[in-house]
């Protein structure tokens, strides 16, 4: 069966990474203009210094959009669908994309209030996911 | 910038396909190379004229694209342009060409494209295979599958969600663009369809249909650009650039934004107010429909519409043929054909049709014309006004 594509970590990312392994959600905050950003950066993004710290995050987060796929972009994906591709819009503030899981993809809706999980795909690698709750 | 400066000095003198929909037999260069040829030929020029170039490849091989093609067709341009954000850089170009020409750094660009994208495949579309360790930001989004098609869809639920836009309203564009497309001989798709088939078609990625989808093909295109003053010598009756924009607002869907709106309101603004012209001025619409939902979107963008009105705006078939608002009018993307980047074709579309060279499906009177391209998973747009001399 063929793999998903997995995440190869790099300078900007090696932390969010490590992080999710041992089951952490960890996001970005701006230590100057105190703004949150998702996905990890070596600059912020608003105010584009250096001053970047990692916070724990809550986990929560809302449904901002959602489509159940039936056919995915990539081969590792023919035996996962339908699934749930999603932009969930965390506590903290930021968007970022996921997939809604341990649930039917058809109850999804805009505006459900999600929960981060994690999925150990590998060894190497766990991706964090949003579950309803 | 001073809208003077582009305003009726440049002006498209030749445009062309090359060959288009399954056409495995030949290369994306040659694809390229011989609508370039064509579109040259037209205008009554030679490569030997072209000292601009632009062009991009999306796949494999594509690095360098301007040297690459330059190098193949023996040309050797003292400009040069390679920008790449999707399928709208060719509307850009025409942008960035109009702009060497007026400042006198070139005097005859091309812009061309060509791409295998079904042959690529094997000739079926469907999932190819990506890379399985992804560098960059988009590590945060291919492991969750995240699609071209995913992508568009997750702007349709959100339009969906906070305007109440409906399948129907969608597919409204689906069954116009299709009739637009039974008038075209050079179209993949020519059976008329209905709303109907449109919702009864397989769901890819819900809220989107199969016949919510562009096509697959391969296909070339080119244009050529020079002053007005040197396009009264040559063969074509010359069409103006009368105003062009170009933005972009992200990379990746999770990024974007705003769901509901895409780059087109910053470029479609630029356009408008350097062509000095209002939207009531327009009488032919060539708008990139990678998928239903990105003209919608693009419409309330540019700002035929107010935003969420969208849906009620292609509704009753105003978009098809003997509809108020001529749209896609050689049957676009969904169903002319879509090689990947389709930009160029409504380049070459909005062209033909201020010439008055598309025969049954010609719109009377098209005196001014726009082009759209979206580029990305709507993240860049390249808008151009274009008149009839």
């Amino acid at each position: 069966m063929t793999q998903i594509p997995l995440p190869q970590p790099y300078q900007d990312t090696e932390e969010y990474w490590k992080a999710a392994k041992e089951h952490r959600f960890i996001i970005q905050k701006c230590g100057d203009c105190g703004q949150a950003q998702f996905y990890p950066r070596g600059v912020c993004s608003h105010c584009l210094c250096s001053n970047l710290e990692w916070i724990e995050a809550s986990g929560q987060a809302t449904v901002y959009s959602c489509s159940v796929n039936y056919r995915a972009g990539h081969p590792g994906f023919a035996a996962k669908t339908p699934f749930v591709l999603a932009i969930v819009e965390l506590a903290e503030g930021p968007r970022m994309m996921t997939n809604i899981i341990n649930c039917d993809p058809e109850s999804v809706t805009i505006g459900m209030k999600v929960q981060v999980c994690f999925d150990d795909v590998t060894d190497e690698v766990t991706l964090p996911m949003f579950k309803p709750g | 910038m001073d809208p003077s400066l582009l305003h009726r000095k440049v002006a498209i003198v030749g445009v062309a396909e090359s060959d288009i929909g399954r056409v495995p037999h030949k290369s994306k260069f040659q694809l390229s190379a011989e609508a370039s040829k064509k579109a040259l030929d037209e205008a009554g020029l030679t490569k030997d004229d072209v000292d601009g170039l632009f062009t991009t490849i999306i796949t494999d091989g594509g690095q360098f694209s301007s040297m690459m093609m330059a190098e193949y067709m023996g040309i050797t341009p003292r400009y040069t342009d390679s920008t790449s954000i999707g399928g709208s850089s060719f509307v850009a170009y025409v942008e960035h060409a109009a702009m060497a020409i007026a400042t006198g750094l070139c005097s005859v660009a091309l812009i061309c494209h060509g791409s295998t994208n079904i042959s690529d495949r094997g000739g079926k579309a469907g999932p190819v295979a990506g890379n399985s360790h992804v560098f960059g930001p988009s590590q945060f989004e291919e492991p969750y599958g995240v699609s071209t098609v995913g992508s568009y869809a997750l702007a349709a639920s959100r339009h969906m969600h906070e305007y109440g836009t409906t399948s129907e309203q969608l597919a409204e564009i689906a069954v116009a663009t299709r009739h637009w497309a039974s008038m075209n001989p050079l179209a993949r798709m020519r059976d008329r369809i209905t709303i109907e088939d449109v919702l009864n078609s397989r769901m890819i990625a819900s809220p989107l249909h199969l016949l919510d989808c562009c096509l697959v093909t391969d296909a070339g295109g080119a244009v050529v650009l020079t002053s007005m003053e040197r396009a009264k010598d040559l063969k074509k009756r010359p069409v103006s650039v009368l105003g062009t924009g170009e933005a972009h607002t992200h990379r990746m869907i999770s990024q974007m934004p705003d769901l509901t709106e895409t780059a087109a309101k910053i470029s479609g603004k630029l356009a408008f107010e350097r062509a000095g012209v209002s939207h009531a001025d327009i009488d032919v619409a060539e708008i990139y429909d990678s998928f239903t939902i990105t003209v919608l979107l693009t419409l309330e963008s540019l700002g035929f519409c107010k935003k969420g009105e969208g849906g009620a705006f292609v509704e009753n078939q105003r978009t098809a043929p003997g509809g108020d608002f001529p749209m896609n009018t050689q049957g676009g993307a969904l169903s002319y054909t879509h090689p990947g980047m389709f930009g160029i074709f409504t380049v070459i579309e909005a062209v033909r049709q201020l010439r008055g060279e598309c025969g049954p499906r010609q719109v009377e009177n098209a005196e001014v014309a726009i082009a759209n391209g979206t580029g990305g998973v709507l993240s860049s747009t390249g808008t151009i006004i274009l008149g009839r001399e």
